[in-house]
């Protein structure tokens, strides 16, 4: 279980993030959404451990993060920064699974059964930079999932990609978190992409000095399915829900 | 004195050429690389233009040697011999010898064979030296700021300058003339690679701590990577120092051997056609381990560095 209590961030003496407090269950697909500018992203790497809360706490079962927490995985929005270019896609895959003591071949293996998983079998001994954007942010979801975390952190990781990758993409996030149970925190801009990727939906207020204004449980019928579950009733009325809280109003 | 000016001119040529260079971190972001596929038949419309140029080059030199041949033969100075009275000599100085010696000469051997050894373990310890400490310096903030005017300074000073400095502290002989190698090899790497390691992708940095990398993978899976092009451009500058420095370290008084014992031999014994040939070998050795040194590059930097 993930846990912020009275979480308070600061730009120099700019607050970006102001007594936010929320809690996460164990197993729950988390969506942010909020402005830009007001905080997602900040959020996010307080919970990765990679910037230590200036205000309040935050836990992750039970334990007090204050470096990067075991069996956490962050995706980033920028594939082509956070793929180390000069690896190939497996050995990037790979790179986690050296601190776990694997030997060479265990890594390997690992790392073809994770990218196969991806769909990205073919594609194992080229480079990154050899892929197309959505190829490689599979390749970093590969990485992210290597170490089976128990916890994923996502910062707007489809937002740079077209509509019809973007929509795989989402669903192969479902896919995983359907039989992983992962706990997830999706971090997006994107209204609709919240409702329809989340158990759950935390709007922020635009910074400076955010906090939740809209914590909305997301009940849709049946699987999600990228026609179907858009066209639900129940999907628009969440979806215009959730745009009046991002919109403030 | 004529190869200190040409130090001069050819490390602040390479040095622009090192910052003009788009470093990894520079760039604003390394989008899906153009295909090479599509860059190769971009490129081959202009394949016919550029062949003559790549055999203008070699017309120019030929017709400058040419021209030199032709003016000495008509001038018929003792100061100036043609170009193949040159190669003659050089071949019959060091490039004869039998085949069990790779055609080296007696001569090629107690001569050309030191003067190397010198260099490449001078231009091996500076580029070990310049490396570690480079990184060292480059990862911490502090360090950098602490050090930074430092090498600034030391890196200003012309290297022949602390010759001798080390002709008082070793006095003359081999760790005297590897010791200035060193000192002055070791900036140029020092400097590029701690200003390649600062560079390092702030958010490359932060996957590395969310994958929790140790230290020493980091260092080998991004820090030294990323720096790679850095640490060449630094490596390229020192190889011509370490050259500069071998040859004028066996200028002074002291030394037994070596292809700057040989210049300067030759020159009390007014024998300016081993002059000749010395300083063409220099030249011609100079080019050979440059070459070499950009073809280790290529073949490392070039791999994935498609983008990035």
């Amino acid at each position: 279980m993930l846990r912020l209590d009275a979480v308070g961030q600061y730009y120099g003496d700019h607050p970006v993030l102001r007594d936010l407090s929320l809690t996460v269950p164990d197993g729950q697909l988390l969506c942010v959404v909020g402005p830009s500018g007001c905080g997602k992203s900040t959020l996010l790497r307080t919970v990765a451990g990679l910037l230590p809360a200036r205000e309040g706490e935050v836990t992750v079962d039970g334990t007090p993060v204050t470096g990067v927490p075991d069996r956490l995985a962050v995706v980033f929005q920028d594939y082509g920064r956070s793929l180390y270019p000069w690896l190939t896609v497996r050995d990037n895959v790979a790179l986690p699974l050296r601190r776990q003591g694997l030997g060479r071949a265990e890594r390997r293996t690992e790392a073809e059964r994770i990218l196969e998983r991806v769909g990205l079998d073919g594609a194992a001994r080229r480079h990154p930079w050899q892929l197309s954007g959505g190829m490689q942010q599979r390749v970093a979801i590969a990485r992210a999932l290597v170490c089976r975390p128990s916890l994923l952190l996502m910062d707007e990781p489809f937002g740079s990609l077209d509509a019809q990758t973007r929509e795989d993409l989402e669903d192969l996030l479902l896919e995983v978190h359907r039989t992983d149970g992962t706990t997830i925190v999706f971090v997006t801009h994107d209204i609709d992409e919240s409702v329809y990727v989340g158990d759950r939906v935390v709007v922020l207020s635009p910074g400076p000095g955010s906090r939740v204004v809209l914590d909305l449980p997301v009940e849709l019928p049946g699987r999600r399915d990228q026609i179907a579950t858009r066209g639900l009733p129940e999907f628009v009325a969440l979806r215009a829900e959730v745009g009046r809280a991002v919109r403030g109003g | 004195m004529s190869g200190v000016g040409e130090a001069g001119r050819g490390g602040a040529e390479s040095e622009t050429s090192a910052t003009g260079r788009p470093t990894p971190s520079a760039r604003p972001d390394p989008t899906p690389a153009p295909p090479p596929i599509r860059q190769s038949t971009r490129l081959r419309p202009r394949l016919p233009a550029g062949l003559p140029h790549a055999l203008l080059r070699w017309v120019v030199l030929g017709l400058a040697v040419a021209a030199w041949e032709l003016a000495a033969r008509v001038h018929g100075s003792v100061y100036f011999p043609p170009p193949g009275r040159i190669a003659r000599h050089m071949y019959d100085l060091w490039f004869s010898g039998p085949v069990r010696h790779v055609f080296l000469t007696e001569a090629a051997v107690a001569d050309i064979l030191p003067s190397l050894g010198r260099m490449a373990a001078g231009f091996a310890l500076a580029a070990v030296a310049g490396i570690a400490l480079g990184v060292a310096v480059g990862r911490s903030r502090r360090a950098y700021a602490l050090c930074n005017p430092v090498l600034q300074f030391a890196r200003a000073v012309p290297p022949p300058a602390l010759v001798p400095v080390f002709v008082v502290v070793f006095d003359f002989g081999t760790p005297m003339q590897i010791a200035s190698i060193v000192f002055s090899a070791v900036w140029p790497v020092l400097i590029n690679t701690a200003e390649g390691a600062r560079n390092t992708d702030p958010l490359r940095l932060d996957v590395a701590a969310v994958l929790r990398l140790g230290p020493v993978e980091r260092l080998r899976f991004l820090v030294l990577p990323s720096a790679l092009p850095r640490i060449f451009a630094g490596l390229r500058l020192s190889l011509s120092l370490s050259l500069i420095l071998m040859v004028f370290s066996e200028l002074l008084p002291g030394t037994a051997n070596g292809i700057g014992f040989t210049l300067t031999d030759a020159q009390t014994r007014s024998d300016l056609l081993t002059v000749w040939a010395a300083l063409v070998l220099l030249g011609a050795l100079g080019h050979l381990l440059n070459t070499g040194l950009l073809a280790v590059e290529k073949r490392l930097v070039g791999r994935g560095r498609a983008t990035a």
